[in-house]
């Protein structure tokens, strides 16, 4: 039976290599057919900001592959208001990130769903496995 | 004898910059670089910590751009009155300082 699992994104990209390797093992995780849910929460919101341009500090950009998760069947990016609100932002800075549901004619559906810290803590205690970045 | 502070972790995370403000002097400068230019969006919680240090502290702030880009922060989303440096800019304070000072 599928396990619930529940990757845990806590971290901004580029000062530490925590949300780049977070998304490798998403990718790897994907192979395994079980029911994946990304969180972004406290600077881990800033994974999947819009406009990531870091090519004047050397490194790659690996925000276009959060794009892609959604051909992986990872279709549950949640991201906490409070963690938004607290640095600044709003829904609207976050990349439109979509998926084609397959049992809906492939219609485009949202990925990212906005939440508040007591549905994310609910999130979270439903899982099976949650892996920490 | 003004100081450079260079401050690089998440001030969401840490508590360098916090610490970092509550020890410069007046005519200080505070360069924020990687994950602490996250520190200055306008509308974040951190806002009048950022303006009680510049406005009644006489501390300058900076922010390296390129660190700003590279997490989708564009220019018109900084606090008034924090300036942003290029890498250049960088070199510049560190020799109109006297001396450089991180905060870890």
């Amino acid at each position: 039976m599928a396990k619930k699992f529940l990757y845990l994104n806590r971290k901004a990209p580029y000062g530490t290599v925590y949300a780049l390797e977070s998304l490798e093992v998403v990718l790897i995780a994907a192979a395994f057919e079980q029911e994946v849910s990304l969180a972004f929460l406290d600077d881990g919101v800033y994974q999947i900001a819009k406009g990531q341009t870091p090519k004047a500090v050397g490194m790659k950009n690996f925000s276009p592959t959060y794009n892609a998760l959604g051909d992986y069947g990872i279709t549950k990016l949640y991201v906490e208001r409070e963690s938004l609100v607290e640095r600044g932002l709003t829904e609207d800075d976050l990349m439109p990130i979509v998926y084609e549901d397959e049992d809906d004619d492939y219609t485009e559906k949202p990925s990212v769903q906005v939440i508040s810290r007591t549905e994310m803590a609910k999130i979270m205690a439903e899982q099976d496995v949650t892996f920490s970045f | 004898m003004a100081m450079l502070h260079i401050v690089n972790k998440s001030p969401f995370e840490r508590n360098a910059l916090k610490s970092c403000l509550a020890h410069a002097l007046s005519g200080d400068a505070v360069l924020l670089i990687e994950d602490a230019v996250i520190g200055v969006v306008s509308g974040s919680t951190l806002v009048t910590e950022l303006q009680q240090a510049m406005n009644g502290n006489a501390v300058k702030l900076y922010a390296l751009s390129p660190d700003l880009a590279a997490r989708g922060v564009k220019a018109e989303r900084v606090l008034e009155g924090i300036q942003l440096v290029d890498y250049a800019g960088f070199v510049d304070l560190t020799v109109a300082n006297e001396k450089t000072q991180s905060w870890l």
